[in-house]
């Protein structure tokens, strides 16, 4: 299978490590991943904050190469799949883009990488490359917003209580928990702004997997994962309680269920150390 | 955080309505105060106006107080709200208008630095295509710490050099090298982009 592929600006820097898993993982279940020539940041939060027309012309202009491309695009930062949601809706509405010559044919879907993997690649071929069945561990699958909300724009089946990712981790094996902050949020965009308030929000939804009886945390967005596993030393020290969760990739439990060779290599990109849980567990 | 004053006496002025309803498209007036975005969003704690309160403030025409309300800065756009709303208004996406509002007229934000975070995040898209974070975020510390929390800085790195504390010193600048010896620095931005600068010039030139 071949599809396109928009990676985003994070991908390439914080969240090395989702890159790198996804490269393997979808090589293992052979996906062929077609990186869009020349492809730009999708303007995140700051433009349709600042200037709308701003916002859907940065991200308009992606969806022309992947247009071109014709191929389904798989975006697996949730800030992007997003932004590109929104301006393939202006754009298939026959609104106008400024700065931008585009001929829009709009012949292929966008989605999510939990979706894509649950949806098109499918149970049947993720249940056949496991080598290494993660019967021990116990997850909670946390999506977060913007591959969710609001669904007019996401396409969304389930907004308030999605299962995609959930179901690619039981066919992993794992012992999935149900719990429900699976779809809060982390105070994504005010990470550096307003710390304070985003450390209360992302301590409630590492305090309610303890309660829900995980282990760890399955993050699909590479915001979620920099909130949620970086800023636990800090969160430890401002609330005297400590906190030491390992924030995967589904996509980096997809590559130590299949035995990909280079799961260490993610794994040391962790501020929270996972190694030592999956030791344990006899996983690594 | 305390709950703004609204005043007592309100003498409705459609115009601010009209003015919001326009830019975002939505129809603010269709609010039947259900309470249903409050009861869903998670900042509400940090919002001194909170947002059907915002809702029924556009209706009203209260301007002042809802473009200097903390709530537009504080508002993390995760979109509860507007999935949840019974009438389809979309409220994260009348925040943001209110947000642009707000700019273009010149208010002075409640939360300034919020602004000027994705200000230098634009910036970074401008100049090369796609953000550079380690030069994004390095700009916004040192412009939104200003001058004194620098000198503080430097002065309390001085202390730690005196009072032995080089081991403080060193974690803080290990920081930076952990997150480069994890892969997680990106040390070369990506190279300009034309069509990119041309997006930015053709959008910011009509009225911002």
């Amino acid at each position: 299978m071949k599809v396109s592929f928009y990676p985003g600006c994070t991908l390439k820097s914080l969240a090395k490590a989702y890159y790198e898993s996804n490269n393997a993982v979808s090589k293992n279940l052979e996906v062929e991943l077609q990186e869009l020539k020349d492809w730009t940041c999708c303007g995140a939060s700051s433009a349709h904050i600042t200037n709308e027309r701003l916002a859907v012309s940065l991200a308009a202009r992606n969806l022309g190469i992947a247009d071109q491309a014709g191929m389904d695009l798989i975006v697996p930062c949730a800030a992007c799949f997003h932004r590109l949601k929104t301006a393939d809706k202006h754009l298939r509405q026959g609104k106008p883009v400024e700065g931008l010559a585009i001929k829009y044919n709009g012949d292929f879907n966008i989605k999510s990488l939990p979706d894509f993997f649950w949806e098109d690649v499918g149970e049947k071929a993720v249940r056949d490359k496991v080598k290494i069945p993660l019967q021990s561990l116990n997850p909670v699958c946390y999506y977060g917003c913007l591959t969710l909300r609001p669904p007019d724009i996401t396409d969304a089946r389930n907004p308030e209580d999605p299962q995609e990712m959930d179901n690619v981790l039981k066919s992993l094996g794992a012992n999935v928990k149900n719990w429900s902050f699976k779809a809060d949020c982390c105070g994504g965009s005010l990470t550096l702004t307003r710390p304070d308030l985003h450390m209360k929000l992302t301590q409630k939804i590492l305090d309610m997997a303890q309660e829900a009886g995980a282990d760890c945390i399955a993050v699909a967005c590479p915001m979620c994962h920099e909130n949620l596993d970086s800023k636990q030393p800090e969160i430890s020290m401002a609330s005297g309680k400590l906190y030491n969760i390992p924030i995967f990739y589904f996509t980096e439990l997809m590559g130590l269920a299949f035995g990909d060779p280079s799961v260490k290599k993610w794994l040391g990109r962790h501020t929270v150390d996972p190694r030592p849980l999956l030791r344990e567990k006899s996983l690594l | 955080m305390s709950v703004a004053q609204l005043p007592e006496v309100i003498v409705p002025n459609p115009a601010f309505r009209s003015q919001v309803e326009e830019i975002s498209g939505e129809r603010v007036s269709d609010c039947f105060q259900c309470e249903k975005c409050t009861n869903g969003c998670p900042l509400v704690f940090a919002m001194d106006i909170v947002p059907h309160q915002i809702i029924r403030s556009v209706h009203l025409g209260l301007k002042d107080a809802v473009l200097n309300s903390h709530t537009i800065w504080v508002c993390v756009s995760c979109e509860t709200c507007t999935t949840r709303c019974p009438n389809n208004i979309d409220i994260a996406h009348v925040m943001d208008s209110l947000r642009q509002i707000s700019q273009r007229e010149g208010v002075k934000p409640a939360q300034p630095n919020i602004p000027l975070f994705h200000k230098i995040f634009l910036a970074s898209v401008k100049r090369f295509g796609r953000v550079h974070e380690g030069e994004m975020a390095t700009t916004y510390m040192l412009k939104a710490g200003g001058i004194e929390e620098l000198w503080g800085m430097a002065d309390m790195e001085m202390d730690m050099v005196k009072t032995g504390g080089l081991k403080e010193l060193l974690g803080m600048a290990g920081i930076g090298l952990d997150m480069y010896r994890k892969g997680k620095l990106q040390l070369l931005p990506h190279f300009p982009n034309r069509q990119v600068k041309k997006i930015f010039r053709a959008t910011e030139t009509k009225g911002k």
